[in-house]
């Protein structure tokens, strides 16, 4: 059974939790710019966390079922309609195969996850379903749908088939995750960071410009990095580097002091100054920065982070326990 | 040794200071601590990236927690098992190191060469003797990046070292052979790129249904050879 894309709108991918592994041959790591989004979403509709869904970028997407299918999307503040009838960010809900799925443009952020029960059954390549731009594998054909595409819908699993029962009557799951987690742009937001290698090579009036002024994101963003407009951060040495490994939430520093915040895409090394790297649970923040949004930086120290991070995990571990009593 | 957080997700090992005044030696030493670190399997760790001086050590921080780390000490927990990994460093770069000799055809006839010229002129030199000289020296692959299996070459004759292009093409065909500044390189995909083309392999160096996916890691070393226009046709078939 298929998703039948009717319009694709401005950037849709299929993306799971991304590569890993081949880093040393230059793949990107890529996935969903969000996993913690598309990990929720999937547990929302009995999916296995690791399994692929869409991307959507700045909406226009609009797409039905040929069967019986549950989704649930997070990410920006996305207005979504099944048919007529209007799913927030963080429910589940029952889609008949008449009925279309339709994302329209955001008003903060400008990315959304949607998960479909069963998963997107596009081939792995290099262990992952996600769509590699750059170099055109992976994810559906290795590269973004097209108006009409058919893609390819796994088996539904057992949970999901007692959750689409459970659904038939209210179609509109009652629960939902953390609104933070389901809504996760925020106008504005304050992305943390711990310090990168290079944080030394620049003066402390440079530094206290990155942890107290206001940056505004340039046009010039995509998957691979937002791009920064604002006060400008020259490193206080001119210092030639060989390129060594860089990853997503890396800050690097060109020489025309516009730094640049690394996404998902991006590539595997880099030989720019690293001044700081965003720390793991912010991302899903970066993930939603578009042109002309304002934002800020703080740091933190990496036990913090790391912190975070457990947190974080053991929350969703929490949450997917809870989950379980829909699926019975 | 200096190994630094990159992010919260990963450690760079600084196995060189610096990689100008000794590439083969920093090399073998970075291939060399990226075979020990694979073999010692630590807990956590998902994957190696060499590059140059450095070798990165990508991690899962919940599970070096699970595996015993306190979570304000994920970092220097696994710093330190990574230190006893590589203690005796000096033996690192003794270790055997399997790295293959691959032969690279380029065709360099003008439709593909597209800077020939230009290096030609750059260097002094008839664009055969150019050809000549670049098809007698061996290479070695000193990291993998910029696009998934493009290798940074070392080793070519410094009289064809030749600047990047002021304006970088906006699209430089798959398989293209470059000289940048003092490497040279191959592009693997169509991609965008300031390097002075020379010519043009019919090899695939990225195909991600094979695994490994790139036909040359670092450590490797290559040869080209210069091949016609026919044999660059059959080959590609």
């Amino acid at each position: 059974m298929n998703a039948v894309v009717s319009r694709a709108g401005f950037l849709t991918t299929v993306q799971d939790l991304g590569r890993s592994g081949f880093r040393q041959f230059g793949v990107s790591s890529g996935g969903a710019l969000d996993l913690h989004a598309l990990r929720v979403a999937n547990l929302l509709v009995g999916n296995q966390p690791s399994l692929a869904g869409i991307e959507i970028t700045f909406g226009g997407l609009r797409l039905y079922f040929e069967d019986d299918r549950v989704i649930a999307w997070c990410g920006g503040e996305f207005d979504v309609r099944v048919g007529s009838t209007s799913v927030p960010a963080g429910h589940a809900c029952l889609v008949f195969p008449d009925k279309e799925v339709k994302f329209d443009p955001p008003k903060i952020g400008c990315r959304g996850w949607l998960a479909i029960s069963g998963g997107i059954d596009v081939p792995f390549v290099l262990g992952s379903r996600s769509t590699d731009l750059r170099a055109n594998f992976g994810g559906f054909r290795g590269r973004t749908l097209r108006d009409g595409d058919l893609v390819p819908l796994g088996k539904i699993s057992k949970a999901t088939k007692i959750l689409t029962e459970k659904l038939r009557e209210e179609k509109i799951a009652r629960w939902s995750p953390p609104h933070g987690w389901s809504n996760s742009a925020k106008p504005e937001p304050v992305l943390r960071f711990i310090r990168g290698h290079d944080w030394n090579r620049f003066s402390s009036s440079t530094l206290q410009r990155l942890t107290s002024e206001t940056f505004a994101v340039s046009p010039d963003s995509d998957r691979m990095g937002v791009r920064l407009d604002g006060p400008e951060l020259h490193a206080s040495e001119n210092v030639n580097f060989w390129s060594e490994a860089v990853a997503p939430g890396t800050i690097q520093v060109p020489p025309s002091g516009k730094p640049i915040l690394l996404l998902g895409d991006c590539q595997t090394i880099g030989g720019y100054p690293k001044i700081a790297h965003v720390i793991t649970v912010d991302l899903p923040l970066a993930a939603q920065l578009r042109a002309a949004d304002q934002v800020r930086f703080r740091e933190v120290w990496p036990g913090d982070a790391h912190q975070f991070m457990l947190e974080r995990e053991h929350n969703l571990e929490q949450f997917r326990r809870g989950l379980e009593v829909h699926f019975k | 040794m200096e190994i630094t957080p990159l992010g919260d997700s990963a450690l760079i090992v600084r196995v060189r200071e610096s990689f100008a005044e000794a590439p083969e030696e920093a090399l073998n030493a970075v291939i060399g601590t990226q075979y020990r670190l694979e073999n010692a399997q630590l807990a956590g760790v998902i994957e190696l990236a060499p590059a140059y001086t450095t070798v990165a050590v990508f991690f899962d921080p919940t599970r070096v927690v699970s595996a015993g780390a306190k979570p304000n000490g994920v970092f220097d927990w696994l710093a330190e098992r990574i230190r006893y990994e590589l203690r005796n460093a000096n033996e690192i770069c003794r270790d055997r190191i399997e790295t293959s000799l691959v032969e690279v055809p380029v065709c360099y006839e003008t439709e593909f060469a597209l800077d020939l010229d230009e290096v030609a002129r750059h260097a002094g030199l008839h664009w055969k003797e150019v050809v000549d000289l670049y098809c007698s020296a061996e290479y070695r692959v000193h990291c993998v990046g910029f696009t998934p299996g493009f290798p940074f070459l070392g080793g070519l004759p410094g009289k064809l070292a030749t600047p990047r292009r002021d304006i970088p093409r906006k699209e430089v065909p798959a398989g293209s052979v470059g000289i940048g500044g003092a490497q040279t390189g191959i592009y693997p995909l169509k991609s965008p790129g300031g390097w002075n083309v020379i010519g043009r392999t019919p090899l695939r160096l990225f195909d991600p249904r094979k695994n490994p996916p790139a036909l040359l890691r670092a450590g490797d070393r290559v040869r080209f050879r210069a091949i016609t226009r026919d044999e660059f046709e059959k080959s590609r078939r």
